[in-house]
């Protein structure tokens, strides 16, 4: 494709960002990464026609909100249990990896994937409501961009917010290939 | 029999992306960090403490390399971890191949043993560093791994080849589990 525009290979990697971002933009909307404390690590964003200044206000709010949603949500999901062997009180702290948690869920506009992993890290991913499972997505996103590019970082703190370069990109590439 | 093959299958799917390195770089490397922590500190007590807050910073991020590699969805109990420790995490990460045993009643402290510890390959202590905890770091890597996943523990040495005695023996216990509260005060 580059080939075709007659591109310097210089902007190659911007030129290859922008067409990712285009064909991403057909499936998926955002992403977030948290960690259990409820701060955003990471907020990524291919297409949001819906800004956000006309939703929660400003992307600090919004990431609160995404957060409050799926602590509720994991609550309730919890809580109404029908397997479960011991009842888990509405609004009780719940124990990592005791409590079920879900997976994703569709509405008539977009679908929300989310995975808890068990060191805390939460990672939510909106896509068109058209998309399967993927929980193994969101797994290799957690394995292979995740702990790959940010927790081996030595210089990167751990449960803080980060900015990596080539997070972003492996990110884009990652989820291009998303249908 | 067919036991054995398919967990030698597993073993070895596990142990895929992990790559090697010279063994007694790793020995050397330790060594030298052990040796600049003696010369900078006063006290062998700090030097334990230090080692074990390094291994603290390793072990919160080796925990997320490890399910990833491992594939661990859901650490059920301590119990659970401990054993995992014992038989996947130390394989994996050190090549040594560790027992869990004597459990108390309501299974909150056991004791890990093992024969092997590259870290002590060719180290001898010599008398005025009887007090060192040569290979505390491994405490620190328990430790933060653990808390990651949200469960506090003590972990010590017991037994020390290093000292005297015929294996190593740590001592993990523990504290608590952390329970995941809603982090924001107004609801």
């Amino acid at each position: 494709a580059d080939k075709r525009e007659g591109e310097t290979t210089r902007n190659a990697s911007t030129q290859e960002g922008r067409k990712e971002r285009t064909r991403i933009e057909m499936v998926c909307y955002n992403m977030y990464i948290f960690n259990r404390n409820g701060e955003c690590l990471h907020y990524s964003e291919w297409s949001r026609p819906k800004h956000v200044k006309e939703g929660a206000g400003t992307l600090a709010d919004d990431a609160k909100m995404m957060f409050g949603l799926l602590y509720s949500l994991k609550n309730v999901c919890s809580t109404i249990d029908p397997k479960a062997e011991h009842r888990v009180p509405l609004g009780a702290p719940l124990q990592h990896g005791k409590a079920c948690t879900f997976h994703s869920f569709t509405t008539n506009c977009y679908k929300l994937h989310y995975l808890d992993s068990p060191s805390g890290i939460k990672i939510v991913l909106n896509t068109s409501k058209e998309v399967g499972n993927l929980q193994k997505v969101l797994w290799n996103i957690y394995s292979s961009l995740y702990c790959e590019y940010i927790v081996k970082n030595p210089l990167y703190d751990i449960g803080e917010p980060f900015e990596c370069e080539q997070f972003v990109q492996k990110l884009n590439q990652f989820v291009s290939h998303i249908k | 029999g067919a036991d054995a093959t398919r967990g030698g299958r597993r073993e070895r799917a596990k142990m895929q992306g992990v790559e090697k390195i010279n063994a007694e770089l790793f020995t050397l490397t330790y060594g030298a960090l052990v040796r600049h922590l003696l010369s900078d500190l006063e006290a062998v007590d700090e030097v334990n403490k230090q080692l074990d807050q390094m291994g603290y910073n390793i072990g919160i991020r080796l925990v997320d390399d490890f399910l990833a590699k491992t594939n661990t969805g859901r650490c059920r109990s301590f119990k659970d971890a401990a054993r995992t420790i014992a038989e996947v995490g130390f394989k994996m990460f050190l090549g040594i191949t560790a027992k869990i045993s004597q459990w108390n009643d309501d299974e909150t402290e056991c004791r890990m043993s093992f024969h092997e510890n590259p870290l002590i390959d060719f180290v001898e202590l010599p008398e005025k560093l009887q007090n060192l905890s040569y290979c505390n770091i491994m405490c620190g890597v328990i430790r933060g791994a653990l808390e990651q996943i949200s469960m506090r523990v003590e972990v010590a040495i017991e037994k020390d080849p290093l000292k005297g005695d015929q294996a190593f023996e740590l001592s993990m216990k523990l504290i608590e589990y952390a329970a995941e509260e809603y982090p924001f005060k107004d609801d």
